[in-house]
C-alpha cells in the first residue's frame, strides 16, 4: 500500500544492533517488571537457589575430598620384591623394561643397602641388625601407577602380568585402598549428579510455575498486544527473559550460599587436617564452576520458562 | 481491498450475528457502517481483523482469502489494520505513550524511532500533554483518543473504527472526523461503525446499513 512506510531496507550491520537492542530493552524491562513484586519474586529466586545450593554443596564437597585423596593418591604404589638372588644391576634393568609398560608412571629403585637402613630405622632393631652377616633384604621396585588404570578392571590384569614375570618374588599393593577409593568417589558422583538433576527439575518446575502465574496476571496485555499484531514470539520474548533473570539471580544466590558454607567450614577442616599433619585447605567454587552453575540454572530459568509459556500463551489467535 | 462473499456468523451461545453478508470495499474508499445495536457491527469488523472467523462464507483482504491465512501470519496481517475498539482494549498499567507505542513495539522498532512517532500521533487527537498518564485517570473520551493514536500510529493503510466517537462532544467528535479525512485523502481504506446518523448524512460518503445481520442498505450521500 501507497502510505505504508515500507522498513528502510538496513544494512546488516545496523539490522544486528536494532536486534541487539530490541533484545537489551525487552530484559531491562522485564527485569523491572520482576522488581515491581519484590516479593513473589524473591520467593521464587530464594526456591531456586535452595534447590540449586543443594546440588552445588555437594559437588564442592566431593571435589576436595578427591583432591585430598589425590594427595595420598601420589604415595600409592606397588611394591615389587625381586628375587633374593638378583641384584642391584640386575633389578636396574627389570626397572628399566617395566618403565616401557603404559601403566607405570615412575619406578623407584630400593637398593638392599638403603632397604636395610630404612627397616634399621623404623624396626628399632639396630643393634641386631648389626649382628648379620649379609643383607637378608631383596632388591625392591616402588611402582608408581598412572591414576587412570586404578580402576580394578585394568590394575588386576596389570598385578597379575607382573605376578608370573620370573624375576619377582612376591607384590604387595598400597593400590588397593585407592582402587577402593576411585570407585567409591565414581559412586558418589552418580549420586550427586542423580540428586543434581532431581533438583535441576524442581528449580525448573518452579520457575515454570511462576512464570504461569505471570503470564495469567499479564492475560489481558498478551490478548492486546495479539490485538495490535504481536507475534507468539514476541509475546514470548519478554517471559523467556524473566525465567532466565529467575535462574540468574537463583544460581548466583546458590552460589554465595555454597561460598559462605566453605568459608565457615575452611578453619575447621585446617585445623583438623592440621591434627593429620597435613596440609590441607578446602576449596570453594572457582571461576570455571561458578560460570558453569550461572550458565546452567539461567538455561534452567530459561526452559522452564519456554515450557510455561508454550502451554499458556495466548495471542488472542483463532477461536 | 475488502470483500464479503456470503458471510455468515453465528456465535454459538446466542444464533446468527450476520447473516449471508456480501459487499465489497474498494481501495482508498471510507464507508459507514450503521444499524441498532446488536445489529453485527463490531461482529463485522472482527472478522476483518481475524479477532472471530466467520461460520459460513468468505472474507477476502488485499486480494488474499482469510480463511488460507496461516496461523503465524495472523500478526503480519494484523500490523496492516489500525483497530479502534469499541471497548477501547488499553493497557491498563501502561501509560498512554507505552499503549500508543505498542503497534510500533511489537514489530520490534527500537524505542528511540517510536518516540517521535507516538508523538505525534498523540497530538493528531490532542493528547500530547498525557504522555506520562495511566488510562484509569482519563476520562472517556481521552481514552478513546489513545485507542484511536493507536491505531493510527502505525500508518495502516485499513482503518476500521467502532463507535470511534461514542463518548466524544461534538467538537472533538468534528476532529477526529476531519481527521480520518485526512487519511482518506492519503489512500487509506477506511471502514467506520456509528450510530451518529446525523453526522453521516452530513458526509458525502458511502453507508452500509445492518439489521439484525443483515445488509439492508448500501446507499451513498452526496
Ligand atoms: N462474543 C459473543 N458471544 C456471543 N454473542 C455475541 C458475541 N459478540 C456479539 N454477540 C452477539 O452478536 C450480535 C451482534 O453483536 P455486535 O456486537 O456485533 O453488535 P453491534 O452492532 O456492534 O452493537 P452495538 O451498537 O451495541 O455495539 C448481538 O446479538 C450480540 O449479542
Ligand atoms: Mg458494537
Amino acid at each position: 500500500m501507497g502510505t505504508r512506510q515500507a522498513g528502510s531496507s538496513g544494512r546488516h550491520p545496523r539490522r544486528l544492533a536494532t536486534w541487539a537492542e530490541q533484545h537489551r530493552e525487552i530484559a531491562v524491562d522485564s527485569l523491572r517488571q520482576m522488581l515491581q513484586q519484590p516479593l513473589g519474586a524473591l520467593m521464587t529466586v530464594a526456591a531456586v537457589a535452595i534447590a540449586l545450593a543443594l546440588p552445588t554443596a555437594l559437588v564442592v564437597a566431593l571435589d576436595n575430598v578427591k583432591r585430598l585423596g589425590g594427595d595420598w593418591q601420589r604415595s600409592a604404589a606397588i611394591s615389587v620384591f625381586l628375587e633374593a638372588d638378583l641384584d642391584e644391576t640386575e633389578g636396574a634393568q627389570l626397572s628399566q623394561r617395566l618403565r616401557q609398560l603404559p601403566e607405570v608412571e615412575r619406578i623407584e629403585l630400593i637398593s638392599r643397602t638403603a632397604g636395610l637402613a630404612e627397616f634399621r630405622q623404623y624396626s628399632g632393631l639396630g643393634a641386631a641388625l648389626d649382628q648379620l652377616s649379609q643383607n637378608p633384604l631383596p632388591v625392591v621396585l616402588e611402582l608408581h601407577l598412572k591414576p587412570a588404570i586404578l580402576e580394578p578392571v585394568r590394575l588386576t590384569p596389570f598385578i597379575d602380568q607382573l605376578e608370573t614375570m620370573p624375576e619377582v618374588d612376591f607384590l604387595r599393593e598400597d593400590a588397593q585402598w585407592a582402587q577402593r577409593f576411585q570407585a567409591m568417589l565414581a559412586l558418589l558422583h552418580t549420586g550427586v549428579a542423580l540428586l543434581g538433576l532431581l533438583l535441576g527439575l524442581g528449580a525448573l518446575l518452579v520457575i515454570g510455575n511462576s512464570i504461569r502465574l505471570e503470564i495469567e496476571n499479564r492475560r489481558d496485555e498478551i490478548r492486546i498486544m495479539g490485538l495490535v499484531g504481536a507475534t507468539a514470539r514476541f509475546a514470548r520474548r519478554r517471559f523467556l527473559y524473566t525465567g532466565a533473570w529467575y535462574g540468574l539471580f537463583g544460581g548466583m544466590v546458590a552460589g554465595l550460599i555454597v561460598t559462605l558454607m566453605v568459608w565457615l567450614l575452611s578453619a575447621q577442616v585446617s585445623a583438623v587436617a592440621i591434627l593429620y599433619d597435613h596440609d590441607f585447605h578446602i576449596q570453594g567454587l572457582d571461576f570455571a564452576a561458578t560460570s558453569l552453575l550461572l550458565i546452567g540454572s539461567t538455561l534452567l530459568g530459561i526452559i522452564g520458562s519456554r515450557i510455561a509459556v508454550g502451554r499458556h500463551l495466548d495471542l488472542c489467535d483463532e477461536r | 481491498m475488502i470483500r464479503f462473499e456470503h458471510v455468515n456468523k453465528r456465535y454459538p451461545a446466542r444464533g446468527e450475528a450476520l447473516k449471508d453478508l456480501s459487499f465489497e470495499l474498494a481501495a482508498g474508499e471510507m464507508a459507514f457502517l450503521t444499524g441498532h445495536s446488536g445489529a453485527g457491527k463490531s461482529t463485522l469488523l472482527k472478522l476483518i481483523g481475524l479477532l472471530e472467523r466467520p461460520s459460513r462464507g468468505q472474507i477476502i483482504v488485499d486480494g488474499r482469502s482469510l480463511a488460507d491465512l496461516p496461523r503465524r501470519r495472523i500478526p503480519y496481517h494484523r500490523r496492516r489494520i489500525g483497530m479502534i475498539f469499541q471497548d477501547h482494549q488499553l493497557l491498563r498499567d501502561r501509560s498512554v505513550y507505552d499503549n500508543v507505542a505498542l503497534p510500533l513495539a511489537v514489530t520490534g522498532m527500537p524505542s528511540r524511532e517510536i518516540g517521535r512517532r507516538v508523538r505525534a500521533a498523540l497530538d493528531q487527537v490532542g493528547l500530547l500533554a498525557f504522555e506520562r498518564a495511566q488510562p484509569v485517570s482519563l476520562s472517556g473520551g481521552e481514552q478513546q483518543r489513545v485507542g484511536i493514536a493507536r491505531a493510527i500510529v502505525g500508518r495502516p493503510p485499513i482503518i476500521l473504527a467502532d463507535e470511534p466517537t461514542g463518548n466524544l462532544d461534538p467538537e472533538l467528535a468534528s476532529e477526529i472526523y476531519d481527521l480520518f479525512e485526512r487519511f482518506h485523502e492519503v489512500g487509506v481504506t477506511l471502514m467506520i461503525a456509528t450510530h451518529d446518523q446525523e453526522r453521516i448524512s452530513r458526509m458525502a460518503y458511502r453507508i452500509l446499513r445492518l439489521h439484525q445481520g443483515r445488509l439492508i442498505a448500501d446507499s451513498r450521500n452526496w
